[in-house]
């Protein structure tokens, strides 16, 4: 165990996939200088301009051609800066990336990974602070990972990296800093698809992931205090995701509550709601809830940013409203 | 570079070889008129897109490739797998959408691909199999190896993002990819010149510092001498070449189309004047082959491709469970 922060566990995870696969390269704008966030720091003076490759402010041309190169039994792992970015490389991913398998009847992987850094972080405004990881769920072929620690951060960025399926990996902005114990030893990685329970509770079952990990965190010290008790389960994988974890928590408590920073209409939340409230209608004792951002654009000010953001006392708040929902 | 300023200054196209390429031109067309007549019969589901008048460039291009050479291609793609000796008979199941396609039938027309020799896919999407062939060039030399990469797309497509973002790419990293041009004229329905500006592909490519060459693309010795020199260039390590091949599209975008929108003294010109079957057909007439060996290759084809599509049609139908199959392995569907 080494403590780490979230940015330097995906260091290293990355670092270790290098070292250990001379089929994996890693591309994207700026990350000879490390990337924006340091993410990439001194890998390419580790592992030679080659392996780590600057590209040009070709988003479709970074996704594109790790599509055709992943095609070749290269393994790319391909930055995009921030998540909004990808935007400008949707065909590459969502066409051809997604579908490549697919649609010539197996004759081909595309074993690419492709980090998105997501969420809100320092007023970056409309155009930099979008969690989009409902698009991606949406899509067949796609793997979709939310780490929300640096030790899952680490372990599901190696196993996306193995993985012959394309795999979107959204990384928060606002956790490059957060720290935490980190097993570096031997082969270890995270399995996706598997939540991770955060901690115990009895009264409600908040789901979330990513930046809301922590919110939710911070909402159960509040609940608590109002007698209010949570289990919080950690999805880490969208897709697949853990609903065995969800059903089995929500059996027990019988109240859901969706927690996540992206736009609360048409995310992945609903999802989440419409399973719960399929397989366990008649067991709930209130309706599933979802707890997510305004469907406005971000906007910049820090005097109006706060109107898009989860808060911990709005999780405590729509928790407490579940348990007293009809008492 | 050795490359002929002109035809005539070429060494005197080979009577064997050319007649090889002529029977290719020959599948691609007899392949593509078959296709069309299932297709207007209900026996091919969707809509496909044809070649017919563009078939000298893939043959010579195709011609000039090793198997291990890989190649993107259009929605136009049938020509381009054929060249790169995909067997027919897979290729017309999977336009049957039948079990013992190219993708299994569950590509079609527009997304047929042949991994095993190197024909990494049509595409739906005008542009994409740009970078997707950049890419695929970046892994080869990033392994070290001697093969290209040859990327097809029309002149539609230098109008999207896609085309200068996978250019810059291959020139700034000096990748082995051969990118041709098919210049048909129209992009889709809409007459290209008309909605482009500047002056036309090659001097975006040249803008690049990408070597462009003009050829006539319906001329089958011409397009074989300057598709040799080319791939011997990108193959030597000496970065990407640009062939801008210019051609006409004899039938509308889709097999269903009309294409009424082309002057119809412009199309009769084109057939009249322009076939690049008939024109080879004329040159190695010159070069002393007689009618009845032409004949003869002809025959062999229609023959064997009516064999296919026969053959085909008789193929059963892919299992359901099969849809459910090659999504991803994790979190596939149940």
């Amino acid at each position: 165990m080494s403590r780490l922060t979230y940015r330097e566990a995906a260091r290293l995870a990355l670092a270790h996939e290098l070292a250990a696969d001379p089929a994996v390269w890693t591309l994207g704008e700026d990350i000879g200088r490390g990337g924006v966030f340091g993410q990439y720091q001194g890998l390419q003076a580790e592992f030679g301009p080659s392996r780590v490759v600057d590209t040009p402010i070709s988003e479709a041309a970074i996704m594109g051609g790790a599509v055709g190169a992943a095609l070749l039994g290269t393994r790319p792992v391909v930055e995009m800066r921030f998540s909004d970015f990808a935007l400008c490389a949707v065909d590459e991913l969502v066409n051809q990336a997604a579908k490549a398998r697919y649609m010539f009847g197996g004759q081909a992987r595309v074993p690419l990974v492709v980090r998105q850094p997501v969420g809100l972080w320092s007023n970056s405004a409309a155009q930099h602070s979008q969690s989009l990881e409902s698009w991606y769920v949406h899509i067949p072929g796609l793997v979709v990972l939310a780490p929300a620690t640096p030790a899952d951060n680490y372990g599901l960025l190696r196993a996306a990296i193995r993985s012959d399926d394309p795999v979107v990996h959204l990384e928060h902005k606002d956790l490059w800093s957060a720290e935490g114990e980190v097993p570096l030893d031997g082969e270890w990685e995270v399995p996706i698809g598997v939540a991770r329970r955060v901690r115990e509770g009895r009264d409600v079952t908040v789901v979330t992931w990513s930046g809301g990990v922590r919110i939710a965190e911070e909402a159960a010290a509040v609940a608590e205090t109002q007698g209010v008790s949570l289990d919080i389960l950690d999805l880490r994988s969208l897709w697949p995701w853990d609903r065995g974890a969800v059903l089995e928590s929500v059996a027990r408590t019988g109240r859901l509550l969706v927690v996540h920073e992206a736009v609360e209409v048409a995310g992945f939340g609903a999802e989440i709601a419409a399973t719960v409230a399929d397989a366990l209608f008649g067991a709930l004792k209130a309706p599933v809830r979802r707890l997510g951002a305004p469907r406005i654009p971000v906007p910049y000010s820090p005097a109006l940013e706060p109107a898009s953001r989860i808060t911990a006392p709005a999780v405590a708040a729509a928790a407490a409203g579940l348990v007293s929902w009809r008492s | 570079m050795a490359l002929p300023s002109s035809l005539s200054d070429a060494a005197a196209p080979d009577a064997e070889r050319l007649l090889g390429l002529y029977a290719t031109m020959q599948r691609i067309r007899l392949f593509e008129t078959l296709a069309d007549e299932a297709h207007k019969a209900g026996q091919v589901a969707s809509y496909i897109h044809l070649s017919i008048g563009q078939e000298a460039i893939a043959a010579a291009v195709g011609a000039n490739l090793r198997k291990d050479d890989v190649l993107t291609s259009t929605h136009r793609g049938h020509g381009h797998t054929i060249a790169k000796g995909a067997d027919p008979l897979a290729m017309f199941r999977e336009l049957c959408g039948r079990a013992g396609g190219t993708c299994g039938g569950k590509g079609g027309s527009m997304h047929i691909a042949d991994f095993a020799v190197g024909m990494l896919g049509a595409n739906g999407v005008v542009a994409a199999g740009l970078p997707i062939a950049v890419g695929a060039a970046h892994a080869i030399a990033l392994k070290g190896e001697d093969r290209i990469a040859v990327c097809f797309f029309g002149d539609g497509a230098t109008n999207r993002g896609p085309f200068l973002e996978a250019l810059n790419w291959a020139a700034a990293f000096r990748l082995p990819v051969l990118f041709v041009c098919e210049d048909n004229g129209y992009g889709a329905t809409t007459r290209t010149g008309s909605v482009s500006a500047g002056g036309g592909p090659g001097s975006r490519a040249e803008s690049l510092g990408i070597p462009v060459t003009v050829v006539d693309g319906n001329d089958l010795a011409a397009v074989d001498v300057v598709a040799a020199v080319l791939v011997r260039a990108v193959r030597d390590g000496g970065g990407p070449q640009f062939l801008h091949a210019r051609t006409y599209r004899f039938r509308g975008h889709t097999s269903s189309d009309p294409a009424t929108y082309r002057d119809a003294a412009e199309v009769q010109a084109q057939l009249a004047s322009n076939d690049p079957i008939r024109r080879a057909a004329a040159t190695l007439a010159e070069l002393g082959v007689t009618p009845d060996v032409l004949e003869r290759v002809e025959r062999h084809e229609r023959e064997a491709l009516a064999a296919a599509l026969a053959t085909a049609l008789d193929s059963p139908w892919p299992d359901l469970r099969t849809a459910f199959t090659d999504v991803q392995d994790i979190g596939a569907p149940q």
